[in-house]
C-alpha cells in the first residue's frame, strides 16, 4: 500500500525537485525545531550508553529538557521566517508555529513528569527520551507539513516512537499488550489514510494541500475525493481516539507508562487534529460535514458514556480523551475560521490539564504502577493537600467550570457550533458536559469525602514533577482567566489559514446550517 | 467628606466588595494551620468585606444610573466579555445580606469545623466572593462565570464536613445545578451568536428595540433555557428534590448560606434575567409557572408539617418560602414584585437563623430529630428566645420580617387573580402550624430526655452570632421602608415593559 502511494506521488515530487534550485538557508530556518529536537535526539542515544545506568536518569533527562527548550527558543527564530520550504511541502505561518509550540511544550512537561517515573519505574532512560524527541520532530513536522505525503512520513515518525514508548514498562504485561495494540490497529488506521491520500492524488493529481484545495474549490468534485476525505478521516480519526475508532483508547491508555499516556493523550493528538485542520479546511475536504458531525456526537456520548462505568482512573481518563475529541470535533462542523480558532484553543487548554492530571496521576501511581484504582485515591485530600487540590483543579478544567481553560475550551467551540447554526450539536455537546461532570466528581468526591486507606503511600512530589504540575497549572489558570491572548493569536492564524484558500468560497459543498 | 468618598470609592467598591473574601480566602492559604488564627482572619475578612459593603446602600441613591457604581472594562477582546459590574435597588440588599450573614457563618463554625480548618474557611470565603459577584455582575458571561464558581466550593463544603449521607447530598446537589445551568449557557451562547455581546443592558434593549434576527421563534426556548437554571436553584416543584438532602446534610455554615443566599440567585436570577430580557414570555408562560409555585407553596408547608427532622422541616419550608417569591415575581404588579425581593432578604436572615439555631443543638446533642428534645426551656432559656423570635419572623408576624414581605406578595398575588392569593394565603397559616408546632415540641413541656436537663445555654459567641439576626428581624419589620425605598425603583423598571404589554393588550 505503502509503494502504491509513493509511485502515484514520486513522479510528482521529481518533478518538483527538477523545476526549483537546491534548498536555501531560509529553508532549513523553517524546520529549525525539527532539526534541532533531532539533533538532541540522537545526542541522548550516542551519550546514553556512556553513562552509568543508575545517574543516567537525571542527565539524560536533563539533555532532552534541553533539547525541547533549545527547540521552542528556535521555533521563535523559525517564527520569523513565514513561508514554504523545501519545495512547497512545508509552510511556516501562524497556524504551524502554533502547533509547534503546542507540542513542544507537551513534550517538555512530559519530560519533567517522567524523570521521577523512571527511577521508580526502574526504566532505562536513554531510548525513552529519546524516542520522546524523535515523536516529538514527528508531531512538529505534521503541523507544517502541506504535503500529505510528508503529512504520512510525520504521522508516522510520530506514530512509531508512541508505539515503543507504550511498551516501557517492560516488567507488566499490560504495557506489552497495549504497546502490540497500538502498533496493529496503528499501522492499519495509517495504512487508510494512506489510502485516502493516494485516492485524493488520483481525484485532483496532486499531494500538495494548496493544490488539492485549488482543485476542489474549482466546483466540480470528483466522487473519488469523498471517498478519498472519509478514508483519510478514518486514518486521523484513529489518531485523535474519536468514535467509531476509538476502541484501542482504554486498554492502550490503561498499560502505557502513565507520562506516556500525557505525552499521546495530548501531543500526537494535538498534531493529528492539525492535520485534520489542514485536510479538512484547507483543503477543503468535500462531504466532511456529516462525517465529523456523527464522529463528534459519536465520541461524546460513547466516550462519557464508557468513563461513568470506569474504575480505573487511567481508563477513566481515557475515555474522557475520547468524549473531549468529540467536543473538539463538534469545532471542525462550524464554520472554517471559528471553528478551527476553537479547535486550536481546545488543543492548547486540554494539553495543559491532561498532562497536568497524568503528571498526578503519574506520582500517584508509585512503583509498577501500583495505585491507578478509583478506590486508592480516598482520602488524597487528607494525605496530600496540596496534591489533591492540582487533581481537583485539573478536573474542574476537564469538567468546564470557570476559571479553568477547559471552561473556555468549551465555550468557544459551543460559540463556534451556535454561531454556525449547530444547535443540534450543540445541545448534544452540553448534555454530554452534564454526563461528563459526574465522573469526574467521582475522583473528587474520592479524594475529600471518602476515608483515606492506610496502604496507599504518598510519596513527596519531587522538584521536576512538582515543577511540570505548576507549569500546567498556571498554563489552565492563564488559559482560563485571560484567554485573548492565545485565543487572538489563534484566530488570527486560523483567518490566514483559511483565507489563503478560501476565497473562492461560493458554494464549496459546506452545508453551514444543519438540514 | 462623603461625596469625596464615593467619588474616589465609586467605580472600584463593587469590585472590592466581591474579592475582598477571595483575597482573603487565598492569604489563609499562606497562614500556618493554626486553627486559631485562621478562624480570626476569616472573621476579620468576613467582618470587612460586610462594613466595605455597607457603602453601597448608604451611597446608593447617589448615583442616577439604573444600575449604580457601574464598571465597564474590557476583559476578552473576542468573544466580546466585558467585566461589567453594576448594582440595583435589589441586587444591593442581597450583597449586603451575603455579607452579613458570612461573619455569622465564620461564628458558628468556630467550634463545630476541627477538621481540615484551614480548607473550610479558604472554601467558605471563595463562596462568599462566587455569591457577591453573581448579584453584581451585569455581563452574562461574568455571571456564568461566578455562578458556576459557587458549585464546587458549596459541593465540598457538604462533601467534606457534612453528616451522613453527605456524599450523596453534594454530588446531588452537583449534578442538579450544573444540568440545570448548562442550558442557560446554550441560552447566553444563543443570544451572543445573534447580538455580539454578553452585556446585560445591550441585550436588554436590543431585544426591545426587536432587532435580534430569530428572537420571535427562539425566545421560547431562551426563556426556558434560563428558566431551567433558576428553577433548580431556587427550587422550584417539581425540581426541589436536591434540597432537603443537601441541607441535612451540610454543615451549619453550609445550609446558612445556602439557604439565605444560594436559593436567591435563583429567584434573583428569574427576575433579572428572564423577566428582564424576556418580558412577553415571561408574561405568556406566567400561569403555570405561578402554579408550580403555588404547589411549591402548599407542598413544602404539608411536607414541612409531617417532619421528624428539624433541618428537613426548615428545608422544606424554604420550597414553601421560595414559592412565594416566584408567585410575586410572575404576578408582575408592584406590590408582588417588592415583596418578593422583601421576601428573599427576610427569608435569608429568618431561615438563615433557624439554620443556625438547629446548628447550636446540633453541637450539643449530635442530633437534628425533633423527637430527641422537648423541655428545652428550662435548661436553655437564652436559646428559646431567639428561638421563638426566628420562628415568629419566619412565620411573618406582624413588627417582624417576614410579614411585610409575605403581606405584599399576597397583595400582588390577589391582583393578578384571587384564587392565587387565597391558596397562597393558606401557606401563611400552614407555615404557623408547623413552625409552632416543632417550637413547642422541642421546647415545652417537661424535659423528657435525660441528657437535655444539663445542655449549657448560649456562649457569647453564638450570641454574638444569633443577636444581629434578631435586630434585623425587628428592624426590617419595623423599618421596611428603608429596603423598600431602594427596592422599589429597581422593581418599577423591572415592571415597565409590562405595563406597555398591559396597556397594548388594552389598545386592542
Amino acid at each position: 500500500m505503502m509503494m502504491t502511494a509513493f509511485s502515484h506521488s514520486l513522479p510528482v515530487l521529481l518533478a518538483q525537485v527538477q523545476t526549483s534550485m537546491l534548498p536555501q538557508g531560509a529553508d532549513y530556518m523553517r524546520i529549525l525545531p525539527e532539526l534541532v529536537l533531532s539533533l538532541f535526539g540522537m545526542l541522548v542515544m550516542v551519550v546514553d550508553p556512556l553513562l552509568d545506568e543508575e545517574s543516567s536518569h537525571q542527565s539524560l533527562g536533563t539533555i532532552a529538557l534541553i533539547g525541547t527548550l533549545v527547540a521552542l527558543a528556535s521555533t521563535f527564530w523559525m517564527a520569523q521566517y513565514p513561508g514554504t520550504a523545501f519545495w512547497n511541502m512545508v509552510r511556516v505561518e501562524g497556524f504551524s508555529v502554533f502547533f509547534h509550540f503546542l507540542v513542544i511544550a507537551i513534550a517538555a512537561v512530559v519530560i519533567l513528569t517522567s524523570y521521577e517515573y523512571l527511577a521508580v519505574q526502574r526504566i532505562r532512560a536513554g531510548e525513552y527520551y529519546g524516542l520522546i524527541l524523535f515523536c516529538t520532530v514527528g508531531m512538529c513536522l505534521m503541523s507544517s507539513a502541506i504535503e500529505l505525503v510528508l503529512i504520512f512520513i510525520a504521522l508516522e515518525i510520530s506514530s512509531i516512537s508512541t508505539y515503543v514508548l507504550a511498551g516501557f514498562r517492560r516488567r507488566d504485561a499490560s504495557s506489552s499488550e497495549s504497546s502490540l495494540k497500538y502498533f496493529l490497529l496503528g499501522s492499519f488506521a495509517t495504512a487508510f489514510f494512506l489510502y485516502g491520500v493516494a485516492l485524493m492524488f488520483g481525484a485532483t493529481g496532486s499531494t500538495n494541500i494548496d493544490a488539492i484545495s485549488h482543485v476542489l474549490h474549482s466546483g466540480n468534485v470528483p466522487v473519488l475525493a469523498y471517498v478519498a476525505t472519509a478514508l483519510m478521516f478514518v486514518g486521523l480519526g484513529f489518531k485523535v481516539a474519536s468514535a467509531p475508532f476509538h476502541v484501542w483508547t482504554p486498554d492502550v491508555y490503561e498499560g502505557a507508562p502513565a507520562p506516556v499516556v500525557g505525552l499521546m493523550s495530548t501531543g500526537p493528538k494535538a498534531a493529528a487534529f492539525a492535520v485534520l485542520l489542514r485536510v479538512m479546511f484547507e483543503a477543503n475536504a468535500p462531504g466532511r460535514f456529516w462525517l465529523i458531525w456523527v464522529s463528534a456526537a459519536l465520541s461524546m456520548t460513547l466516550g462519557n458514556l464508557g468513563a461513568l462505568v470506569q474504575n480505573n482512573v487511567k481508563r477513566l481518563l481515557a475515555y474522557s480523551s475520547i468524549a473531549h475529541a468529540g467536543y473538539l470535533l463538534a469545532a471542525f462542523a462550524a464554520q472554517p475560521a471559528l471553528g478551527t480558532s476553537a479547535a486550536m484553543f481546545y488543543t492548547a487548554a486540554y494539553a495543559a490539564m491532561n498532562v497536568g492530571a497524568f503528571a498526578v496521576v503519574s506520582h500517584f501511581a508509585n512503583a509498577g504502577e501500583k495505585y491507578v484504582t478509583l478506590e486508592d485515591y480516598a482520602g488524597l485530600g487528607r494525605k496530600s493537600p496540596v496534591l489533591a487540590a492540582t487533581f481537583t483543579f485539573f478536573l474542574m478544567s476537564l469538567i468546564g467550570i470557570p476559571i479553568t481553560g477547559g471552561f473556555f475550551a468549551k465555550f468557544y467551540v459551543l460559540t463556534a457550533a451556535l454561531h454556525s447554526n449547530l444547535v443540534g450539536l450543540a445541545i448534544i455537546l452540553v448534555l454530554n458536559s452534564a454526563v461528563g461532570a459526574y465522573y469526574y466528581l467521582r475522583i473528587i468526591v474520592m479524594m475529600y469525602m471518602r476515608e483515606p486507606r492506610g496502604e496507599v503511600p504518598v510519596t513527596p512530589v519531587p522538584t521536576a514533577a512538582a515543577l511540570a504540575i505548576a507549569v500546567c497549572v498556571l498554563l489552565t489558570l492563564y488559559l482560563g482567566v485571560l484567554p485573548g491572548r492565545v485565543l487572538d493569536y489563534a484566530s488570527q492564524s486560523a483567518r490566514q489559514l483559511v483565507s489563503d484558500t478560501a476565497a473562492p468560497r461560493a458554494s464549496s459543498g459546506t452545508p453551514t446550517t444543519e438540514p | 467628606m462623603g461625596s469625596v468618598n464615593m467619588e474616589s470609592l465609586g467605580p472600584i467598591i463593587l469590585s472590592l466588595v466581591t474579592f475582598i473574601p477571595a483575597a482573603g480566602g487565598l492569604l489563609i492559604l499562606l497562614i500556618p494551620r493554626r486553627d486559631r488564627d485562621i478562624k480570626v482572619f476569616a472573621l476579620v475578612i468576613s467582618v470587612l468585606a460586610f462594613v466595605a459593603s455597607l457603602h453601597l446602600p448608604v451611597h446608593l441613591h447617589r448615583d442616577p444610573n439604573p444600575f449604580k457604581f457601574e464598571i465597564d472594562k474590557i476583559w476578552i477582546t473576542t468573544p466580546n466579555i466585558h467585566y461589567h459590574m453594576g448594582i440595583d435597588g435589589i441586587s444591593v440588599w442581597l450583597v449586603v445580606l451575603t455579607t452579613f450573614l458570612t461573619p455569622l457563618c465564620v461564628l458558628i463554625s468556630w467550634t463545630s469545623i476541627h477538621e481540615r480548618v484551614k480548607e473550610f474557611f479558604i472554601l467558605l470565603l471563595i463562596l462568599e466572593t462566587a455569591l457577591i459577584g453573581v448579584f453584581t455582575s451585569l455581563d452574562l458571561f461574568l455571571f456564568y462565570f461566578f455562578w458556576e464558581a459557587t458549585l464546587i466550593p458549596m459541593a465540598l463544603l457538604i462533601g467534606m464536613y457534612g453528616h451522613g449521607r453527605r456524599v450523596y447530598a453534594a454530588v446531588k446537589y452537583f449534578l442538579f445545578t450544573i444540568i440545570g445551568s448548562m442550558f442557560m449557557l446554550a441560552a447566553i451562547l444563543w443570544l451572543y451568536a445573534k447580538t455580539g455581546s454578553f452585556d446585560f443592558v445591550v441585550i436588554q434593549n436590543a431585544i426591545r428595540s426587536g432587532s435580534v434576527p430569530g428572537f420571535e421563534t427562539a425566545s421560547l426556548w431562551l426563556f426556558l433555557g434560563f428558566f431551567i437554571a433558576f428553577a433548580v436553584k431556587v427550587p422550584l416543584f417539581p425540581l426541589h428534590t436536591w434540597l432537603p438532602d443537601a441541607h441535612v446534610e451540610a454543615p451549619t455554615a453550609g445550609s446558612v448560606l445556602l439557604a439565605g443566599v444560594l436559593l436567591k440567585m435563583g429567584t434573583y436570577g428569574l427576575l433579572r434575567f428572564d423577566v428582564g430580557l424576556f418580558p412577553e414570555q415571561a408574561h405568556r408562560n406566567a400561569p403555570w409557572i405561578m402554579v408550580l409555585a403555588l404547589i411549591g407553596i402548599i407542598y413544602g408547608a404539608l411536607v414541612s408539617l409531617v417532619q421528624p427532622n428539624m433541618k428537613k422541616l426548615i428545608a422544606y419550608s424554604s420550597v414553601s418560602h421560595l414559592g412565594f417569591v416566584v408567585l410575586g415575581i410572575f404576578s408582575f404588579t408592584t406590590a408582588g414584585l417588592n415583596g418578593a425581593v422583601f421576601v428573599m432578604l427576610a427569608h435569608g436572615v429568618a431561615t438563615g437563623g433557624l439554620f443556625m439555631l438547629a446548628g447550636i443543638l446540633y453541637e450539643r446533642r449530635h442530633t437534628y430529630e425533633i423527637a430527641d428534645f422537648g423541655g428545652l426551656a428550662t435548661p436553655m432559656p437564652k436559646y428559646a428566645t431567639f428561638f421563638l423570635v426566628t420562628v415568629l419572623a419566619s412565620i411573618g408576624l406582624p413588627l417582624l420580617n417576614g410579614f411585610i414581605g409575605e403581606f405584599l406578595v399576597l397583595s400582588g398575588a390577589f391582583q393578578a387573580r384571587p384564587i392565587y392569593g387565597i391558596l397562597a394565603a393558606t401557606g401563611v397559616i400552614w407555615s404557623a402550624c408547623y413552625l409552632l408546632w416543632m417550637y413547642q415540641r422541642i421546647f415545652f413541656g417537661k424535659v423528657t430526655h435525660e441528657v437535655n436537663k444539663a445542655l449549657p445555654d448560649l456562649n457569647l459567641r453564638e450570641k454574638a452570632a444569633l443577636w444581629p439576626i434578631a435586630v434585623a428581624a425587628l428592624v426590617m419589620g419595623v423599618a421596611p421602608l428603608v429596603w423598600l425605598s431602594a427596592i422599589d425603583p429597581a422593581v418599577q423598571a423591572a415592571l415597565a415593559p409590562f405595563t406597555q404589554l398591559a396597556s397594548k393588550v388594552v389598545g386592542q
